[in-house]
């Protein structure tokens, strides 16, 4: 596609990065068909190809963004679906990254919004903060019913309040800065990204990947400078929180390799693992270039290394239908597609998959609590599919999927925690068969 | 270059209350008028012509539809209908006085009736979406545009599209049995229905390819099939285009009519691979897709003498997929073919003409000197066995000159299509990329009553102007 950038503006990594993206389009069009936003409502503008025009126009114009183009920006779930549908092999993710950094440096927002992402973007990051925000709304949620729904601000916090969890599980010290050893023979040495708000709100699924991964005979580091991997600012054009907090698990992760090495960083929220896989590219231009590309090769969702160490079931198929929700930072962001569901099938599972599974539940990081309406229409469809298969429990890869799809009748769980449960772990709470 | 009419002044200078009205027909969202966000508006799948429209329209039901088309047609304002935007010919390609209608929002299949075997979709469902509603019940509609994923069923009545199976299944005409339409003046008339044929006139015939110039199509009635029990695809490589060229005839010659004939060149061969994975012959010239259906013992029948004709014409291998995902494989590559392209240039303007399929091996080489001459690669990509090309002529839009020769080589191409008795478009439409280039196609006079026609349905000219005719009058 023709782009219209001065040598000037071209000299900015960035600019140049986008140009060379958007030089790639084609403008076909068969984007738009798998993208959530543009099937629920039929507006070029909600579509991939109407937003890389849109960014294009933008970006070539050098100056600030304006509404119109921030509204069609902002309801993009970056789930990436288009990349896996373009035949041109557009990196649409690096185009609209950018587009939301060039959007937070030079748009003002309206200010309740402004607040709204200040503090999501300190709070969730953070596990302190997080749990006493979730205790906060645990208490607030009665009075939910009084917060005028009127207002997109109104049906915001409306959203934040209900996804927040009844009870909120205690902290494991498992997932704590430490060296799990291997049980047995020691097969591999691996770091483990416990997570930021997963960490919190299920620290089940980091207990699963641990008890596995040792059982397994894997050794499992947890270093202390690794927190936040960055995606959750990231994604929301907040570059450099993003910068700082990928710095930190660089650096934690490099002392690692260096030191008592690293077969893999395994990565149990995808969604994290599709950023974590871009460090390489995020740090390009960085002291940390070779690092943060070492690091990004280094990374593993847990089904891929599952699948690398050729994981076995110990105990008798439970007889036990699950629907696999792929998350779209699986299967667009980082293209993992038949891994968790041949562990599932090799852990003794009967696998079953909702009708249109690329199209995304509408979690994606914060957009369920920034985009309500969109965000409850794509999970009530997501969960309808899912239900239509008749499972008796659900599995995803990804924390935010999780916490989306929770609250039907249907229990949903972390893959991991399945597999751990079939190679010997405890039967995970909420499942109504027992294992034979 | 491609010249469009001077906008009307009086439309602009009422712009304002043009799209008040719009205003009172549709919900907010329903119409967009401000630049920035028309401008994703000003083109379609051909992108070296580009004019942001006056507005647009986004009706979700057939009432908002007419409404719109009546309030348009008292203020005598011109109207591009648009499907997803992905005609390659322009056939969406707004006008800067003109409101685009955007069909996207009609999205919703309304019967399906296996009994009598039709469906009744409205016009925004993606081709796609029809086989994929009834998949699981063993039917499908059967043309297949390339662009199946994406391209909407109101834009195939109105360019008469195509695809890879018609050359047994027949085009978008052969398969339709009813549409609902609305007219310039707001009138909603049924053409048609779920009976094979209608008395009268074959109105059916005569809207279908109309590009979008006699009337909207706002829900069509298509005709579904019962899937065959199984199919086959083979992939034979060839050491040159001629060579496959000259094959493809002497299959079609020989009187067997696989389900789909296609072509691949080197370079489509390699940009495909590179986005499929779907195991294409690298070492290859030129490529051809022969898929059988039916019985086991009928595809082996078929492949076997499909193998035999092959091996007449000295191939570098012949394989016939053995998987269901292998098959799926090879059809993702041959359906992103265009857009995988995008790999290998930046930019591609995609020729549409046909021939009869015995001037193959001549049209291909002559195409060949010509990249030659013009300085510009070309990948073949094409229904081979309905001898519908599409050389795609790869050019760099941020550099002009090349833009240029590649609008000539085009020009060329399709004039040599009518040399050797073929014609300008296969399945993509005239729109306004193969306009100037009718009076090669037709005399003067056949002209004047394609217009005549025209001027019946929509006597202000105001329903998808400037496409399709020479802009001078004849």
């Amino acid at each position: 596609m023709q782009t219209h950038f001065s040598a000037e503006q071209l000299r900015d990594s960035d600019t140049a990065a986008s140009n060379t993206v958007l030089r790639t389009c084609v403008h076909c069009g068969f984007c738009t068909a798998t993208c959530p936003t543009f099937v629920l409502l039929g507006d070029e503008l909600d579509s991939p190809r109407g937003r890389i025009y849109l960014i294009k126009e933008m970006l070539e114009s050098g100056k600030p963004a304006t509404e119109p183009v921030v509204r069609h920006v902002d309801r993009c779930l970056s789930c990436l679906s288009c990349m896996t549908t373009c035949p041109s092999g557009v990196n649409y993710m690096h185009l609209v990254d950018h587009a939301r950094r060039y959007i937070e440096e030079t748009y003002t927002r309206p200010w309740p919004e402004r607040m709204l992402r200040g503090v999501l973007a300190r709070v969730l990051p953070n596990p302190r903060l997080f749990r006493l925000a979730l205790r906060a709304a645990a208490l607030a949620r009665p009075a939910a019913g009084l917060i005028p729904t009127g207002t997109v601000t109104g049906k915001r916090m409306q959203a934040m309040l209900s996804l927040a969890p009844t009870a909120l599980p205690s902290d494991s010290p498992a997932q704590r800065p430490q060296v799990h050893q291997a049980q047995g023979v020691k097969r591999g040495r691996v770091a483990l990204l416990t997570g930021c708000a997963q960490k919190v709100l299920a620290p089940r699924i980091n207990d699963a990947t641990i008890r596995l991964l040792t059982r397994l005979g894997i050794e499992v580091v947890i270093p202390p400078e690794v927190g936040c991997c960055g995606a959750l600012t990231h994604h929301m054009g907040q570059h450099d929180p993003a910068m700082a907090a990928a710095r930190a698990a660089i650096a934690g992760w490099t002392r690692e390799i260096d030191g008592a090495g690293l077969d893999a960083i395994i990565i149990n929220t995808s969604g994290c693992g599709t950023t974590v896989k871009d460090y390489g590219f995020m740090f390009r231009d960085a002291p940390e270039a070779a690092q943060a590309a070492r690091v990004s090769g280094l990374a593993a969702d847990i089904s891929e290394y599952l699948v690398r160490i050729d994981y076995q079931p110990q105990r008798g198929a439970p007889g036990l239908t699950v629907a696999y929700h792929a998350a779209c930072s699986l299967q667009h962001g980082q293209k993992v597609t038949g891994a968790p569901k041949a562990l599932l099938k090799t852990a003794g599972f009967t696998v079953v998959e909702p009708r249109d599974p690329h199209l995304c539940c509408g979690s994606a990081g914060t957009y369920n609590i920034l985009q309500p309406e969109i965000a409850g229409q794509l999970r009530s469809r997501k969960l309808a599919n899912l239900q239509e298969r008749r499972p008796d429990v659900i599995a995803a890869g990804n924390i935010g999927c999780i916490t989306q799809l929770s609250g039907s009748d249907l229990p949903v769980m972390h893959t991991v925690e399945l597999l751990d449960w079939m190679a010997g772990g405890p039967q995970p709470s909420g499942l109504a068969a027992g294992g034979s | 270059m491609i010249s469009l009419p001077e906008p009307k002044a009086e439309t602009l200078a009422k712009r304002d209350a043009i799209i008040a009205g719009l205003r009172r027909i549709l919900p907010d969202s329903g119409v967009i008028a401000d630049a920035a966000r028309l401008k994703p508006y000003e083109m379609d799948g051909l992108t070296a012509y580009r004019r942001p429209p006056l507005a647009v329209a986004l009706p979700e039901t057939t009432e908002q539809l007419a409404a719109i088309l009546r309030f348009l047609h008292q203020e005598d304002v011109r109207v591009i209908p648009r499907g997803a935007g992905t005609s390659l010919s322009g056939g969406a390609l707004p006008l800067a006085d003109g409101v685009v209608i955007g069909m996207m929002r009609m999205n919703r299949i309304l019967e399906i009736n296996y009994d009598d075997r039709f469906a009744v979709v409205q016009a925004g469902v993606t081709n796609l979406g029809i086989t994929a509603a009834m998949q699981a019940d063993g039917f499908f509609y059967a043309p297949d545009p390339s662009s199946q994923l994406a391209c909407m069923i109101g834009g195939n009545v109105a360019m008469n599209s195509g695809g890879a199976h018609c050359l047994k299944y027949g085009v978008t005409a052969n398969n339709l049995l009813g549409l609902k339409i609305v007219t310039m003046e707001g009138d909603i008339l049924d053409i048609g229905g779920a009976h094979l044929d209608a008395a009268g006139y074959d109105w059916l015939g005569l809207l279908t390819g109309s590009e979008g110039q006699l009337a909207m199509v706002s829900e069509v009635t298509v005709r579904i099939l019962r899937a065959a029990e199984g199919q086959r695809a083979m992939l034979a490589a060839f050491r040159s285009n001629e060579i496959a060229g000259a094959c493809v005839d002497r299959i079609i010659g020989s009187g067997i009519i696989p389900v789909a004939l296609e072509f691949m060149d080197r370079p489509a061969i390699h940009a495909c691979e590179d986005f499929a994975h779907a195991g294409y012959p690298l070492d290859a010239e030129a490529l051809l897709i022969i898929e059988v259906e039916g019985s086991v013992a009928e595809q082996d029948d078929l492949l076997g003498r499909i193998r035999a004709i092959c091996d007449d014409f000295d191939p570098i291998s012949c394989r016939v997929s053995q998987t269901a995902e292998e098959s799926a494989a090879i059809w993702k590559g041959r359906k992103g073919a265009f857009g995988a392209v995008g790999r290998i240039s930046p930019d591609y303007l995609c020729m549409d003409g046909t021939i009869p399929t015995g001037q193959l091996p001549l049209v291909l080489r002559r195409i060949g000197e010509m990249s030659e001459q013009y300085r510009l690669k070309v990948a073949n990509i094409f229904h081979a066995g309905d001898g519908n090309l599409h050389p795609l002529i790869m050019f760099d839009a941020n550099d002009p000159d090349s833009f240029h020769r590649a609008e000539a080589f085009g020009a060329d191409i399709l004039r040599l299509c009518v040399e050797v008795g073929g014609c300008l478009t296969g399945e993509h439409g005239v729109g306004v990329e193969k306009r100037d280039l009718m009076h090669h196609q037709f005399t003067a006079t056949e002209l004047d009553q394609q217009r005549a026609i025209k001027t019946a349905f929509d006597p202000g000219w105001l329903l998808n102007p400037a496409k399709v005719f020479p802009l001078v009058a004849a």
